[in-house]
């Protein structure tokens, strides 16, 4: 599973606050902290606190100073996330584009300019569709797109769109199918991602629900998730499905051993 | 029409593994040797590079090995039971890369010799050689425990491959190698899981990664090969795949196992339709070593000078060293 740590987002408070008063040592912190937990890649997301592409690229370097972990860039506005490839160091992801023609033919020719992968929501014009069809669609004009501009499908991640379990308990059953629909739409198939905190919102057992659908998720295809890599049991449940679905070679201790592969 | 390319890119690298030291480094190897450091599967060179070749080690005891058929024992005859001076020979006449001594005379099932007297074996082998050292124990793990807090130490600096750790016994011999600077072998009774479980005990306790050889146990040719074939495959896929602790150089002993099977010890006069045992035995040998190489073997324990020399023959050609067009 590729891991993007969901925690440097201004939507939390200690992110608000650090990107307002460019507190770089907060942000370092959760940046070490989330690498040392396992996360393959760091989100940074900017929430509403600011649409400047200097704070972008203000906390893109903050990170760089203290980790080389590949980072994720949490925004649909190229002249967001361009600043911010132009610094970033290793390999990045753009998170995200949309099945809109206006994102795809602005932030897919920039992932491959950057050498950067990107993930492509379901989701167009009228929001997110809820059916499989639906997001199957928007899958194969993103698809299509990254095809056409020459992106890699190891670059391309297709994010079908959770939906929060407490309001709409029937997405669960639609958004597995998807997954495992995505999984069978190329040999090799593009990275299939997944907001998994998304699922547990405003939910009582966020925790709980995040893992277990993460783990049914996994069995039908999902190999990313943007998520709260410092839940000790989540982690310890990824490390439990790979092993489950053969991904990696048993040991008595392989709890641990996950940990020392990270 | 184009010819698909269907070459795998790996993403991890297998552990560089360094045995022995020079007196520059503190020891007085003349050379070392290193293992490792490839990535890519055994001999496909397209898909990546293989910056070591594999290497050879000879087996020597310290004890006359009585259990030995005849005709591994004829070409050391005047120096059985001195193993300083059979190391000699085998470093001077057949050149392997390493040499690699048995303390079987530990054995306190055998001629229980004490691990001071194991001491003083190992540092007059090291007197009387310049190859880098393997030094594996009697088999027996209690009193491997004991010989190795006396001779870890006797060569320290020389940066020696001890053998071995297990599952149930990696703690003292794991401390001594850390403290004494060797490398050590990780033990595992055909076992893919166990493998990976000793590594894990290994880091544990302190061990880099640079510092384990994976043994998978190494059966011979006929007697579950290819169990070990299969395991030893899945292990090089796992770690180039990015599973650290698979990413261990591979030892494989040769000339302990092969030379158990009768299809190597029977004599023409017992079985007159199977041969010259003389050359059957050492084929025997020679071929279980190539089948080794081919699933990702770095490093073979040899015993007889004939098996050594068609191994060694076998990895020129292997690496394309041979001076034969390949094409």
């Amino acid at each position: 599973m590729i891991l993007i740590g969901e925690r440097i987002n201004a939507g939390f408070s200690d992110v608000k606050e650090a990107l307002k008063a460019r507190n770089a040592g907060e942000i370092r912190e959760l940046a070490r902290k989330q690498t040392e937990a396992g996360a393959d890649y760091l989100d940074i997301n900017m929430g509403a606190v600011s649409k400047d592409p200097a704070d972008m690229v203000w906390l893109v370097e903050t990170v760089q100073n203290v980790v080389d972990t590949p980072l994720s860039i949490d925004s649909q506005k190229a002249e967001i996330v361009e600043p911010a490839l132009n610094v970033c160091e290793s390999k990045s992801l753009i998170n995200s584009t949309t099945a809109q023609d206006d994102k795809l033919d602005k932030l897919i020719p920039l992932a491959v300019e950057y050498g950067a992968s990107i993930i492509g929501i379901t989701s167009g014009k009228e929001g997110a569709p809820q059916d499989v069809n639906g997001r199957l669609e928007h899958a194969a004009k993103i698809f299509t797109k990254a095809t056409e501009y020459g992106l890699g499908v190891e670059d391309l991640f297709i994010d079908p769109v959770a939906m929060p379990l407490k309001f709409m308990q029937e997405q669960a059953s639609n958004l597995l199918d998807s997954i495992n629909q995505l999984s069978n739409i190329s040999d090799p198939p593009p990275h299939i991602s997944l907001g998994i905190s998304n699922m547990s919102s405003d939910a009582s057992e966020k925790s709980l629900i995040n893992r277990t659908f993460l783990v049914m998720a996994m069995a039908v295809g999902l190999d990313a998730a943007i998520c709260n890599v410092f839940d000790e049991k989540l982690m310890n449940s990824v490390a439990t499905g790979e092993m489950i679905l053969n991904e990696e070679i048993y040991n008595d201790s392989y709890v641990e051993t996950y940990r020392m592969n990270q | 029409m184009q010819i698909p390319d269907v070459s795998s890119k790996w993403e991890n690298e297998i552990s560089t593994v360094k045995i022995g030291a020079t007196p520059e480094e503190g020891g007085t190897r003349k050379e070392t040797v290193t293992i490792g450091g490839q990535t890519a599967m055994p001999y496909l060179s397209f898909e990546g590079s293989i910056p070591n070749r594999p290497v050879t080690a000879f087996e020597v005891w310290d004890v006359r090995p009585e259990s030995w058929p005849e005709v591994t024992k004829e070409p050391f005859e005047e120096v059985l039971g001195e193993p300083a001076e059979w190391s000699q020979k085998c470093e001077e006449e057949y050149d392997p890369d390493l040499l690699c001594l048995r303390l079987k005379g530990c054995d306190p099932y055998g001629k229980d010799r004490t691990p001071e007297q194991a001491a003083k074996t190992v540092e007059k082998v090291l007197e009387a050689t310049s190859l880098p050292l393997i030094i594996w124990g009697s088999g027996d793990k209690d009193k491997d425990n004991e010989v190795f807090t006396l001779v870890s130490p006797a060569a320290e600096g020389e940066n020696c491959l001890l053998g071995t750790i297990t599952e149930d016994n990696y703690r003292t011999l794991s401390a001594l190698g850390k403290a004494d600077n060797h490398k050590v072998i990780a033990e595992s009774p055909v076992d893919i899981n166990i493998a990976k479980q000793v590594n894990t005990l290994a880091l544990d306790v302190g061990f880099d990664l640079e510092d384990i050889v994976i043994f998978p146990d190494s059966p011979a040719l006929g007697y579950g090969i290819e169990y070990v074939y299969s395991i030893m495959e899945r292990t090089r896929l796992a770690g180039l795949k990015g599973d650290r602790l698979m990413a261990q150089p591979i030892l494989a002993n040769i000339g302990g196992e092969v030379w158990k099977t009768k299809e190597a010890k029977i004599t023409e006069n017992e079985k007159p339709s199977w041969g010259n045992h003389r050359k059957r035995g050492p084929v025997w040998e020679a071929t279980t070593a190539f089948m080794y190489l081919q699933s990702g073997a770095d490093l073979v324990i040899m015993r007889h000078p004939k098996a050594l020399k068609e191994v060694k023959r076998h990895i020129d050609r292997l690496m394309g060293d041979d001076g034969k067009d390949s094409s």
